[in-house]
């Protein structure tokens, strides 16, 4: 077991953790964000640099500070290691950095995109970015395309974390068609010559995608996020690798979308196989168990209903702010 | 005349052939060696020469070969980085060109103190000539039985093959380079594990540049000791010097280390001064990564002492005021010369050779050419200066490999001591329109006129 | 497929000895070279067919060539001209003029960087850095480099390159 510490929180955790990981046992504001780590696919992570935090004290042994920032998703705590997350302003620009850079070429049109309100991108923008850009140029663009029947790939929109290649050798049987062409800023997410990803487990792909670049076209536009209700539910699928434990998203009755089941960090708990995804849209075809509890911050979870009573306060606050500040002027 | 080993005898016709090489002395260390020393004992000699890498890090040799995983079961593999793709240096090109061997003979050397029985050689896709040229002199060598089985009558059996890039810069750096040996695109690993626990088929690895791993037979001949009794401090031994730009000789040169710039730059036995007795401008010490240095601060430090060609000596100063040796790629520009030009070309390069996996790197470095292209043709705004200096500095140090410092420094520190030229391109953008701008009116910054 | 993608027997011997340098099980590492003798064999470039046939050699997935094959400056996933001109226009070379001699070239040969002339017989493209640095300008065609060049030395290249009228090939 190693002791460590992550913006003066104390945790002990088992020798072999990551940083990013040990923070996420003990979780709240001291968790770095990460935009490529994804602990269930093997070789996710060190890419994007948004986890990066600064190790102040390397361990009991070696007390020496590490000379740069670290990423939190790629590095094994010490014994004895202080980490700073938020409390280092030094990490908190850097992560603007980060943010900046991953915004440059990004489209901005959350407004038409489906991932919106559930967009890793976007909360870590609201979190950590700059109210606006200074970058002049002309943005990259790319040709939409269908890689299968049922998955649009905006390429516009990628941050390139490579976890949909991850998705394809690991989780949908090593049977890999698409990857990542050419290099620098051109790289891209593509099959190179048009051919469909076929596989029953590709539709995995976009739920690991942190942004709206893999998009279900069963449920593309269908709804905003944020008007559909999340349920548990589960059926008794006859893939032998699929659990059939999903969230549908419901709207009145209806089931516009079928995903897998995310934890706090946007992880799915099981893989989910294509029927159960792209399939199975009737009420019927389910057991619903119950709401699903969305807990964590993103734009979706404001208009849940879990949350009202929490967004009534927040903005009750806010209003006070606005209100002080007025008087006082 | 400083000492010579290296290019001792590079003018001796047909040293490129085994037979001439041998006659010279050749491959007399790798018997000794494999003959006569353990394989621990040459990593002990190598840390006595104080020899430091020679591709740009400058972290001494024998250290980095007393990391190798000497617990594991695994095959050992010395891999040779003759990926010299860093603007400003042809230095490795030059020493496989015309001595192959030397390279060869430091490959058999090495690998038998590393305990490697398979080593790669792995040089850029561009050097395909080179390729020949070293592929013909392992053939010889395996002909001679100085590769292949039972060397030197020995149990010691070594296989050296050369593996071909095919145009990446970042494969220079030594896990993206062990990447592409195995088939795949040139991205850096994430460390630790370092190679050498972890490095070729995940086996315990030492990736050496093309000069360091040639130093190694003569250490072995002169011994170590030998060795660091040339140069200075811990800049010990010769180095190779690739110099060009604006000077009458461009070329490569070994130095004894601790030689002074200014005899570097102006003595008729390495570069010869600066072309048509023009005045010079700027230098690049160690390759197109490292900060760019102003004239007065070429040949004497901030503190007025002698600049001299050594690690410490040109690291003086630090950012503010020094610079790196680094590969030795050593470039000189005089008064025609248009920084923020030079700077665009650099910037344009890091973006062209990012690989694309981290994205301070891979946005950064194409956001800083756009920025740099909009002011060298005279479309930039004030405020650019400063947003070159924070892209750079938001990419620094924070990015999977070195190539995202590398993009920053030459940016961060031309803009440190050539800021005024900048601002003449975005104040006189009607000046800026002909590509060479200042080849007939150098541009004399205010702070720079009497130097 | 206009024509059948395969290796000579010759070539395939070639490639069979390069899969040899590597443990069994590693072929991959075999792809760069590979790639490299598939471009020369097929007319200067890398259509897909040719890298699906690369895959079955080594027996990876296409996709893992495809990866490879674009990430790597010198493999041409376009077709191009008889004579592959290389300039390289990096610090060096364009503190050596390197920015005219493309100008040269763009004029002389009336096509723009990346364009291939109406004849088909040269592509003119602009590289980074090649390591020649002491000898700049350059380009490189083929597996030459032609160093130290002028407005001369450029033209009596073309003249010699269309004179001996064969493709440029690395290897």
């Amino acid at each position: 077991m190693a002791k460590v510490t992550i913006d003066g929180v104390e945790m002990e955790v088992p020798d072999g953790t990551t940083i990013l990981n040990a923070a996420r046992s003990v979780g709240g504001d001291i968790v770095p964000p990460a935009m490529c780590y994804y602990s269930k696919l093997e070789g996710s992570g060190g890419k994007c640099r948004t986890c990066l935090v600064k190790v102040s004290q390397g361990s009991t042994n070696d007390p020496r500070p590490m000379p740069k920032l670290v990423p939190s998703c790629r590095t094994t705590v010490m014994d004895g290691m202080v980490v700073e997350n938020i409390t280092s302003p030094e990490v908190l620009e850097a992560r603007k950095g980060v943010v900046e850079f991953l915004l440059i070429n990004h489209p901005l049109d959350c407004p038409i995109c489906d991932q919106a309100g559930e967009c890793d991108l976007q909360n870590l923008g609201y979190k950590h970015g700059a109210a606006a850009t200074r970058y002049e140029e002309e943005r990259r663009t790319y040709k939409k395309i269908d890689i299968g029947d049922k998955i649009k790939l905006h390429m516009d929109r990628c941050i390139l974390c490579y976890r949909c290649t991850y998705v394809a050798d690991q989780v949908a049987d090593g049977d890999r068609c698409h990857g990542i062409i050419n290099r620098g800023d051109h790289a891209e997410i593509s099959t190179y010559i048009e051919k469909a990803i076929d596989s029953d487990f590709s539709g995995n792909m976009i739920d690991v995608c942190p942004v709206g670049a893999l998009t279900d076209k069963t449920a593309r536009f269908g709804s905003r996020v944020w008007f559909t209700k999340p349920m548990d539910a589960h059926r008794d699928c006859d893939n032998p690798k699929c659990s059939g434990k999903v969230v549908v998203w419901q709207k009145g009755e209806d089931i516009l979308r079928v995903t897998g089941r995310k934890d706090a960090y946007h992880e799915v708990d099981e893989f989910i196989c294509n029927t159960c995804r792209f399939e199975k849209k009737k009420a019927s075809d389910w057991v619903i168990e119950g709401p699903r509890h969305i807990n964590n911050k993103s734009v979706i979870s404001a208009n849940h209903y879990e949350h009202l009573k929490d967004i009534k306060e927040d903005v009750e606050k806010y209003q006070r702010q606005v209100a002080s500040n007025i008087n006082k002027a | 005349m400083g000492r010579k080993l290296l290019l001792e005898h590079i003018n001796v016709p047909g040293i490129e052939t085994l037979e001439v090489y041998r006659k010279m002395g050749g491959y007399s260390a790798a018997e000794k060696a494999i003959k006569t020393m353990q394989p621990d004992d040459i990593t002990e000699e190598v840390k006595k020469s104080g020899l430091r890498g020679r591709g740009g890090a400058g972290f001494p040799a024998g250290m980095k070969w007393s990391f190798i995983d000497k617990k594991s079961e695994k095959p050992r593999y010395l891999v040779c980085n003759a990926d010299e793709s860093e603007p400003g240096t042809f230095k490795d090109r030059y020493l496989m060109e015309k001595i192959p061997h030397s390279l060869i003979e430091g490959m058999l050397v090495s690998s038998f103190a590393l305990g490697a029985k398979t080593s790669y050689i792995y040089i850029r896709g561009e050097y395909f000539y080179v390729l020949r040229i070293l592929e013909k002199a392992i053939e010889e060598a395996y002909a001679a039985g100085l590769l292949g089985k039972n060397i030197f009558g020995t149990d010691y059996s070594l296989d050296v093959h050369v593996q071909i890039g095919a145009g990446a810069y970042i494969c220079g750096e030594e896990t993206a380079l062990l990447e592409s040996l195995e088939g795949k695109r040139g991205n850096p690993r994430m460390k630790p594990p370092f190679p050498a626990i972890s490095g070729l088929y995940a086996s315990p690895t030492v990736v050496n540049n093309v000069e360091t791993i040639a130093a190694v037979p003569h250490i072995i001949n002169i011994t170590g000791d030998e060795y660091a009794k040339i140069g200075v401090g811990r800049s010990t031994g010769t180095k190779l010097i690739s110099a060009s730009g604006h000077i009458n000789k461009p070329g490569t040169y070994e130095i004894e280390l601790g030689l002074t710039v200014e005899e570097f730059i102006y003595s008729d036995e390495y570069c010869g001064g600066i072309k048509g007795g023009r005045k010079i401008k700027a230098m690049i010490a160690g390759g197109s990564s490292v900060p760019i240095l102003p004239a007065h601060l070429i040949t004497k430090t901030a503190n007025g002492e002698d600049r001299l060609m050594t690690y410490e000596s040109l690291s003086d100063g630090g950012f503010v005021s020094g610079t790196m040796l680094g590969s030795g790629g050593f470039v000189i520009m005089d008064e025609t010369a248009c920084i923020v030009r030079h700077t665009w070309t650099l910037a344009r390069f890091y973006h062209h050779e990012s690989c694309g996996q981290c994205s301070p790197c891979r946005e950064g470095t194409g956001w800083m050419e756009k920025v740099l292209h909009r002011i060298e043709h005279g479309h930039g705004s004030m405020k650019d200066i400063d947003l070159l200096v924070d892209i750079a500095k938001k990419i620094e140090g924070n990015t999977i490999c070195p190539l995202g410092d590398a993009s920053a420094w030459p940016i961060a520190s031309a803009i440190r001591h050539f800021r005024e030229e900048f601002e003449y391109h975005i104040l006189h953008p009607e000046k800026v329109k002909d590509p060479k701008h200042f080849a007939h009116e150098p541009f004399v910054s205010s702070k720079l006129e009497n130097v | 497929m206009s024509k059948e993608i395969v290796f000579s027997a010759e070539t395939l011997a070639v490639v069979n000895k390069l899969i040899k340098r590597y443990p069994e099980g590693r072929q991959k590492s075999a792809l760069l070279p590979v790639l490299h003798v598939a471009q020369a064999e097929f007319d200067g470039w890398l259509s897909s067919d040719v890298m699906d046939y690369v895959a079955s050699i080594l027996e990876i997935k296409p996709i893992e060539v495809y990866e490879v094959a674009s990430f790597y400056s010198m493999y041409n996933l376009k077709p191009v001209g008889k004579c592959l001109l290389e300039v390289c226009q990096t610090g060096p070379c364009m503190l050596n003029g390197a920015d005219d001699l493309v100008a040269h070239f763009e004029k002389k040969l009336n096509i723009k960087v990346g364009e291939t002339s109406e004849d088909g017989m040269f592509t003119l493209k602009t590289v980074e850095c090649l390591g020649s640095c002491g000898t700049a300008p350059m380009l490189q065609c083929g597996a030459d480099y032609h160093e130290n060049l002028d407005e001369t030395k450029a033209d009596a290249l073309i003249e010699k390159l269309r004179a001996e009228n064969k493709r440029s090939r690395y290897c």
